[in-house]
């Protein structure tokens, strides 16, 4: 018997803005030693969200350019890496507008390079600008509940959290407020930053994340185009648990009453 | 922690060094990746009006004095940026008479012309200074202490500028505070024999500024003391190879985000084995006499310090590639600066 995920549950396309994907993994495109291990990665993984800074984008060809590397198809999601502020975020978006980037943009304000943690306040205001201009907007920022709500009425196309740290492969650190973003939010939730390795990516998913943003795990792994196909099928087994209405997790057995059972005892 | 940074440098056991050069590499690679920047200096004068007993430029020298021009500094950047480099440092003596901001601005005007990222390695300047700077192009700045022991700061900086230990020390502060972006400090790695009350003292500033200028990119370098034509340094001591290891890996423990640059200084074989460690960015192709890209013969250039890694930008990318990492060259879109 040959049984396909169709027939078991039906799924529906992750919409962002204007555009609808089948695959719910994104990959970013920092930290490899090279850029043919970024296009192996991307083959193998099918995604079709690649973000990529602005700054490492080489439009006047001096070396190679990291957007050859991206086959037709995949959607480019500039991000504002560099941005200490609202002002140097919106300020950078433009300009890989002009530059023929397109009109997606990650928000990353970080003005602290120590823990390289986002700036919510200042992402909200670049979110608000930069929405008014026509931009699609992913704003990155900390899990936070009213920070969310404010994305979403300045017009975010989704929230991204981070589950924990940039860099540090720790998992989903944040999870309980995670949680709470995905049970009261709208627009899809993705899982950035700290993704260290295919079953985060996989927890993010069961717990009912949109969907799912790695790089530096995959960029440095020995194999980086392996790494990327297995964190594609961790998310597709992920987003297949949730959508089973995978059961709760339950601490004691449960086959009898041993508190309200006496109510039918008679 | 100077019993940490003291431990280390006298551990002997190359076991434990192989293990603190995996976590370094670990590190590098987890915040980094397998990257390395590449930049080139170039530097614009070499007047100066202090009196640093170990440096090539110090005023008692009696060398060829010269700034360049704004049609050199055109023909000495456009050479360095058909090399490939889109970050340059441009470094002066410590003239403020000669290189005043005015002039710094002029170069950094023509220097707009070639480069995303301009960082400036010149003498310490006021913070309204910093700010016109920040406002013009500058993206950085380079300032080392050289030395955080003040009685053998005193010892070797003469007179001029340079003297004022505590108007040095404070520059990091006044930089971040006009906006700069990057802010590399370090010591001369040997200046002061003692080594570890050094990196010590470092390592406390540094953490002054993280956590007080959040938002600046911090770097950091470990210049070795090296002789100037030929000549050794009354008074410093020498790091071998081991002890610059040592404090490459440490570094890199204490600061996992925070970037640590390898100038030409440092020879070929050692440039090439340590890039697993930590380092984050490297010089390339550098000339450091003033006009020594494409005015001066060899014969008559008065270098600052003597490079010993001498191979171009073209070979250094291609050792790179063969060692897995990616030279990025591009790292930078000029974007409006700002004052906050």
């Amino acid at each position: 018997m040959n049984i396909t995920t169709q027939q078991t549950i039906q799924d529906t396309p992750l919409v962002i803005g204007d555009k609808t994907f089948a695959n719910r993994f994104m990959l970013g495109t920092g930290k490899f030693k090279n850029k043919a291990d970024v296009a192996a990665s991307i083959e193998a993984s099918g995604t079709e969200i690649v973000t990529v800074a602005l700054r490492r984008i080489d439009i006047e060809h001096h070396e190679e350019n990291i957007l050859e590397y991206i086959p037709q198809g995949v959607t480019l999601l500039t991000n504002t890496s560099g941005a200490r502020n609202a002002r140097e975020a919106v300020r950078i978006a433009r300009l890989a507008r002009e530059a023929g980037c397109g009109n997606w943009v990650k928000i990353e304000v970080i003005n602290d390079s120590k823990y390289l943690l986002p700036d919510n306040e200042e992402t909200i205001k670049a979110t608000e600008i930069l929405v008014k201009e026509g931009f699609v907007v992913l704003p990155y920022v900390s899990p936070d509940l009213y920070v969310a709500r404010a994305l979403v009425k300045a017009g975010a196309a989704t929230v991204m959290p981070l589950g924990s740290m940039i860099g540090t492969n720790k998992g989903i650190k944040t999870k309980e407020l995670i949680q709470v973003l995905i049970n009261e939010v709208d627009i899809p939730i993705v899982v950035d930053a700290g993704i260290g390795a295919p079953s985060h990516a996989a927890e993010a998913m069961e717990m009912g994340a949109d969907a799912v943003l790695a790089n530096t795990a995959v960029a440095t792994a020995g194999n980086p185009a392996a790494l990327a196909h297995a964190f594609s099928l961790a998310v597709k087994a992920g987003r297949l648990g949730y959508l089973s209405n995978l059961p709760h997790q339950k601490d004691i057995a449960s086959a009898s009453s041993p508190l309200t059972g006496f109510l039918y005892d008679s | 922690m100077l019993n940490e940074i003291q431990k280390t440098l006298s551990n002997n056991s190359p076991e434990e060094l192989e293990q603190l050069a995996a976590r370094a590499k670990t590190l590098k690679e987890q915040f980094f990746g397998r990257t390395i920047s590449l930049y080139a200096p170039l530097y614009l004068s070499n007047f100066c009006s202090s009196e640093c007993t170990y440096c090539g430029f110090k005023s008692k020298n009696r060398i060829k004095r010269f700034k360049l021009t704004d049609e050199q500094m055109h023909q000495e950047m456009k050479y360095i940026a058909d090399e490939g480099i889109e970050n340059i440092l441009l470094l002066t003596g410590e003239s403020y008479k000669v290189t005043p901001v005015s002039y710094l601005k002029e170069a950094v005007s023509v220097a707009r012309n070639y480069f995303p990222s301009i960082s400036l390695e010149v003498h310490p300047m006021h913070e309204n200074e910093y700010k016109e700077l920040f406002e013009s192009g500058v993206d950085g700045i380079t300032v080392y202490q050289e030395t955080y022991d003040r009685t053998r700061y005193k010892e070797v900086h003469l007179s001029g500028t340079k003297a004022d230990y505590d108007f040095r020390y404070h520059t990091p502060e006044r930089a971040a505070r006009a906006g700069l972006r990057h802010i590399s400090m370090g010591i001369l790695l040997g200046l002061s024999p003692n080594i570890a009350e050094d990196l010590n003292e470092l390592y406390a500033h540094l953490r002054f500024m993280e956590k007080n200028y959040p938002g600046v990119e911090y770097s950091l370098s470990f210049p070795r003391f090296k002789p100037i034509k030929g000549e050794v340094f009354e008074g410093s001591a020498v790091v071998d190879d081991i002890t610059f290891v040592k404090i490459i890996c440490l570094t890199r423990t204490l600061f996992p985000r925070v970037g640590i640059n390898l100038s030409t200084r440092e020879p070929e074989a050692i440039r090439n084995n340590i890039l697993e460690l930590g380092i984050t960015r490297m010089s390339a192709g550098s000339n450091t006499s003033v006009g020594g890209y494409t005015l001066l013969d060899q014969e008559d250039q008065a270098p600052q310090f003597d490079i010993a890694d001498k191979r171009p930008m073209k070979k250094i990318v291609e050792m790179l590639k063969i060692k897995n990492f990616d030279p990025v060259l591009t790292d930078w879109r000029r974007i409006k600066n700002e004052y906050a």
